[in-house]
Parts: C-alpha cells; structure tokens; sequence
C-alpha cells in the first residue's frame, strides 16, 4: 500500500476515508435490504469501487470542481457532500430528491450547487460533457478541474475516445477516471478489449495514463492528487484506471451465478476495500477496534436515520410528470400536456 | 431596409449575438479558417479567435457532447452540424442528452445550445443520398427540442438570435437551396423573432397550404399561379415543428376547410402527419375535403441524378396541381 505521508495525508484524513467508505458501502448494503423486502424497485452497487471512488474525490474541491460521476460512484457524492438522506430520497424516487424528483432510477446523481452534473444511463457520454465544461472553465481562466468517470465496459463507446482526443487537443482540465471492475455486466473485460490496461490508450491521445491498485485509497488519491496539480496548472488531462472488485452482481436484477463462478468471487472478496484499509488502518495505530465500533455505529444511525426520512417523504405528484421540460417557456402551446 | 441572402442573415445573427454576448462560442468541422463550407461564418474566427470559433475534429458526437457540456458550465455554444445527413452520430448526444437534461434533473441543469444544421436538397443541389436529407421529423419527436426551420431571411435573422438566447437546446434548420437562393429584407441591428408562431404569408379562400423552409416559396409561387384562374390560397408559414403552433394550424384549416400540407421529408411519419392530425382533432366538421400530403416520397434520400432531384422534390407546379384538385373536390 501506497505511503500516505508522502501522499500528503494527515492520520485525520484516514480515518476521514475509512468512515466514507464505510458510509457508502452500509448505505449500498440498506438499499439491497429495502429492494430484497419489496421497498425498493432497484439497486446499483457500489460495494467493492469505495476506496476509488474516496480515494479520488478526497483530491476535489467541493462545489467548485465539477463532478461527472458514473451510477456507481456513491463513494464520490458522498465524499462532495450528499448528504445519506438525499441519496436514499433519490434510491426511493421521491419528490424531494435532488437528482431528479423521481424522474431517474437510481444511480444518476444531480446535485447542481454541488457541480454534480445529471447522468444519463447511456454509458460514457458524459465523458464529452467533461470536456465541454472543461473547455468553458479554461475560456474563462478559471482553475476549477472536471472529474469524469466511467467502467471498462463503458470505455469502449466512441464518446470516451472522443473526448480524450479533445482533452488531448486542448489541453482540458479533466480527470478521466475508469473503474476497471473487469465485467461489464457479465461481459469479461477480455472480450471487452485486446490491450490489459484502459490507461494505456491515453498515450494515443497525448495526455498521461496511470494504473493503480484500486483497493488502496492511499494510491488512489496519490494519482488522484496529482492529475488534479496538473489540470490546474493548464497542464491537461490524465486518464486514472484504479482497478477493483465488484463484489456484487451488476445490479439488482442480475444473477451472476450464470457468468462468474463462486471461487472467483470469494477470492475478490479478499480485496474488499473496506477490510483491507480497516486492517491497514489498525496495524498503523490509526483506528482501534473501539474506534471502529464507534464509527459503525454512527454510520448506522445516519443510515438509519436517512431510511427512515426517505421512506415517509412524499411521492411526486401525477402533474410533475409535465414539468420542467423546459428552461424557456416555448412560445406557442404549454410545456407538455397529457397524452390523452 | 437592406436586402441580404439567407445565408447572410444566418451570418450576421451569429456576428451580432457573439459580439453582444461574450458567452456565445461556435464550433464544428471547417467553420474557422474556412468560414464554413457553405461560408455562413465567414470572417468570424478572425473577429472572435480561435477560442470563441473553433475547427472541431471530424467527430459529430464530440461537437454535439462538448457543446452539451460548455452549456452546462455558462458558455452558449452554437454548434454546426456540416450536414443535417452528418448529425446522426450525433443524435444519441443530442436526444438522450441535450433534450433531457433539464427534464431529469428536475430543473438543475439546462442547455442553452443551437445545433445548427443545412438540411435538404432538389433540383441543383446535387446532395444525393448523404447532403440532402431532411430531418426534422426525427428532432421533432423529442421532448425538450425546440425545432424550427425558417423560410426567410428576416425569420433566418431573428430566430436565430432568439435560439441562442434561448435556455434550451434548439435544433435550427436552414434550408441548403435557401442558401443563396431566397434574399429578403433583413433590419439592420438587433431584433427576434419568437420560436413557436407559425405565419400566414398569404390569405385566400379556397385552399390552405402548410409548409416550411425552401416548400414556403415553392408554395408562394404555386399560389400566385393558382390566384390567376382565380383559386385563392392561404399559405402558412409553419417556421417551428417544436413547440407547434396548433391555434394557427386549426384556424388556417378552418377558413378554407381544404387542407393541404407540403414537405420534402420523407411522407411516412412526417410532419404532414401531424398537421393532418391536429386539423383532423381541431376542424375536422369545417372540412370539404379529405385532407391532403404532398412530401417526398419514402425513399432514402434524393438521388445524385437531376431526374432523380426533380422526381423526387416538392416543387410549385406540383403544388399547384394538388391545390387545384383539392380545391375541385
């Protein structure tokens, strides 16, 4: 595992990742409890991406750099302060959720004051969007930076190889981050690409690559912290591929029992981010097990808590369907009318 | 008042609203050092630079997806799809992204962006299959465009100031043989035209034609032909798709009770469908006559060959055939 002092960690900032992560996986593992009792139409997992998704978002400026995350990143919305109870309103769709007022499933964070940009369930468009906002900060000689992530699945759409080659071009303040978890859905990711690495391909496109271990949120904000110095200094892009272990099937409709035998998931599960960097952790004298009780338990009780005030929020109402279409009211007729 | 070209007056919209508004930027393939490839932004790199007006790679996803993306963070981007036939690489960025953002986000994000897009061919234009497609119906059918197709220098001029002073995405369509070929009279300095009102350009009795783009001055003329043996026709100028100006449509229809509608795309799915149906919901007791299409045929696209341009496309005396008959029914 990575040093952290080099990394210019405090023992604060540990303890500081080890309860987001912490946070992010007993919130990904609630959402699986609610959608296994009947409560919750669907789950997408972040259990095994944590220590990435901390790692990099430890290295960003809240609300001022912007956020691109992709459906797994709880870790990243968290880490740029959702807030428990507006992750769990967004997971049970209803009105009060800032992502989108129960417009979206769950997954595709919004957060406009905290420069979360809305997702699509397309994979890897947003990729361009980074650019894109990437572009305008620099135009108006702003030093905020653009996170963007995406898996290895989603790596392959066109739009990712796009907006490398404008990042490239231009020299644009982004972080292009892939999560290499291996499977896209059940797809393995040799079948997915001829070279090993995702991180290989920004050679091709005039910006540095990086490969670091994906279950050590040291090495993770390492590489994140100094892609970050780069793009402010009108340096340009880096693409980080933090390889992980999805410990999950991809969502709550999958069944990877069909694609991935039960011995290759156990041995993932040795990886777990959150017992490696608890063991880390403990070994350094940073977080006994008392302390470690102690941080389950407030977690618990925010997890608790934000279950509870999702689950008696309001439901949108059957007229917010034909809202908020558009920023401008169109000329001529309403915004959007029934059907019938 | 001067008399410009269409394409000046797309030109000098874009001059104008960049030199009033820092925020306003243009990107797409060859629309700096060339000025464009029909040259609608000549002049404007070496006015603006190279940040405001930018030679995109040959990527049509990447000009639509940047775009999205500098709207999201304050830029108002009009980007320049080369051909309307080229923004199909385009159409995921533009559909599942710019078209639904504020939507999905409940109202948190909007995209003030102009897709701008030469569409259609005919006689002359010698586009075949991939530089003369018409698109609007596809644009049409999404929730959260704005669609709209000027037909003259005036509308070309004020609509496309008010599309990129407009905070959602407004696909903006400008007819290739308009180009050149239809001038007007054009203010000088600022002025809109809201995006939405349709305009009757020409009332008369008998027949009611609906058309848009370069079909508005076919129409013209077949009406002026028809007018000398005496059949008076209403022409609509139907400038918008999206949001679309049903008031106008039902009351047009109703005055004549005949009903024509006139497009070069393609018949199946087009908008003379949905014009026919909203006078068929709107003024269907004060019709005379079935209601009427003359379109393009349902073929993929106009072929290279002159007889298959002339075969293919819309033109007045067509017009005026089909205007006749109905107004004989």
């Amino acid at each position: 595992m990575a040093d952290w002092k080099e990394a210019g960690l405090t023992a604060e900032d540990l303890v500081g990742m080890y309860r987001a992560m912490l946070l992010a996986r007993r919130l990904d593992e609630r959402q699986w409890v609610l959608n296994r009792m009947g409560r919750a139409p669907f789950v997408i997992s972040c259990q095994g991406h944590e220590a990435a998704q901390v790692g990099c978002a430890w290295a960003l400026t809240p609300g001022k750099d912007f956020v691109l995350p992709y459906y797994r990143d709880l870790g990243v919305v968290l880490t740029v302060g959702m807030t428990p109870r507006e992750v769990m309103l967004d997971f049970l769709a209803r009105a009060e959720g800032p992502s989108s007022g129960g417009r979206q499933m769950p997954g595709h964070y919004s957060h406009p004051r905290l420069r979360i940009v809305s997702q699509s369930s397309t994979v890897a468009v947003q990729a361009l969007h980074a650019a894109g906002i990437a572009y305008a900060a620099r135009m108006r000689g702003e030093d905020s930076v653009c996170y963007v992530s995406f898996g290895e699945g989603a790596a392959q759409q066109g739009d990712v190889h796009e907006a490398f080659n404008w990042a490239g071009i231009y020299r644009l303040p982004v972080i292009f981050v892939c999560e290499n978890n291996k499977y896209a859905i059940s797809v393995s990711h040799t079948k997915q690409m001829a070279v090993e690495n995702v991180a290989d391909r920004a050679a091709g496109y005039g910006f540095p690559g990086v490969v670091v271990d994906g279950s050590d949120p040291v090495a993770v904000y390492r590489a994140m912290k100094e892609a970050v110095e780069r793009a402010r200094k009108g340096e340009g892009a880096t693409l980080i591929e933090a390889k992980v272990e999805r410990l999950v099937p991809h969502s709550s409709d999958d069944d990877d029992r069909t694609y991935r035998s039960r011995e290759e998931v156990e041995e993932a599960k040795k990886r777990d981010p959150l017992l490696t960097f608890a063991e880390r952790l403990k070994k350094e004298g940073l977080l006994d097990d008392a302390r470690r009780e102690e941080l389950e338990a407030e977690v618990k009780r925010a997890v608790d808590d934000a279950t509870e005030y999702a689950e008696k929020a309001a439901d949108p109402r059957p007229q917010d369907l034909y809202t908020r279409l558009y920023a401008t009211a169109p000329a001529v007729g309403g915004e959007a009318a029934p059907g019938a | 008042m001067p008399e410009k070209t269409f394409i000046e007056a797309i030109h000098d919209a874009m001059d104008e609203e960049m030199a009033r508004d820092p925020s306003v930027v243009l990107l797409g393939e060859d629309v700096g050092l060339r000025g464009g490839v029909f040259r609608a932004s000549t002049g404007l790199i070496e006015k603006y630079g190279e940040r405001r007006v930018i030679d995109t790679p040959l990527a049509e996803s990447s000009i639509a997806g940047v775009a999205i993306g500098m709207a999201l963070n304050g830029l108002r981007p009009i980007a320049e799809m080369q051909f309307a036939d080229f923004s199909f690489p385009a159409f995921n960025q533009i559909q599942s992204e710019a078209a639904r953002f504020h939507y999905r986000s409940n109202g948190g994000w909007s995209v003030p962006l102009v897709v701008r897009m030469p569409y259609g061919g005919g006689p002359g234009v010698h586009g075949a299959l991939y530089h003369s497609q018409s698109v609007e119906a596809f644009y049409a059918h999404i929730p959260g465009l704005k669609v709209v197709l000027p037909g003259t220098p005036y509308d070309a001029k004020g609509m496309l100031k008010a599309a990129i002073r407009d905070d959602d995405p407004v696909i903006f369509l400008e007819h290739k043989r308009a180009y050149r070929s239809v001038r007007g009279e054009v203010p000088d300095g600022d002025y809109t035209v809201p995006l939405g009102p349709a305009e009757v350009r020409r009332e008369g009795r008998h027949v009611t034609i609906f058309a848009y783009g370069y079909m508005l001055h076919e129409s013209l003329r077949a009406a002026e032909e028809l007018a000398k043996s005496g059949v008076e026709c209403t022409v609509v100028d139907v400038r918008s798709l999206k949001p679309l100006d049903v008031k106008t449509i039902a009351e047009a229809a109703r005055l004549t009770g005949r009903v024509l509608v006139v497009h070069e795309d393609n018949r199946s799915f087009g908008a003379g469908a949905e014009i026919a149906a909203i006078v068929a919901e709107e003024a269907l007791m004060y019709l005379d006559a079935p209601v009427r299409r003359l379109t393009g045929p349902d073929v993929p696209g106009i072929g290279f060959n002159h007889v298959f341009e002339v075969e293919f496309t819309p033109d007045a005396a067509k017009i005026a055939r089909a205007a006749r008959e109905l107004a004989e029914f």
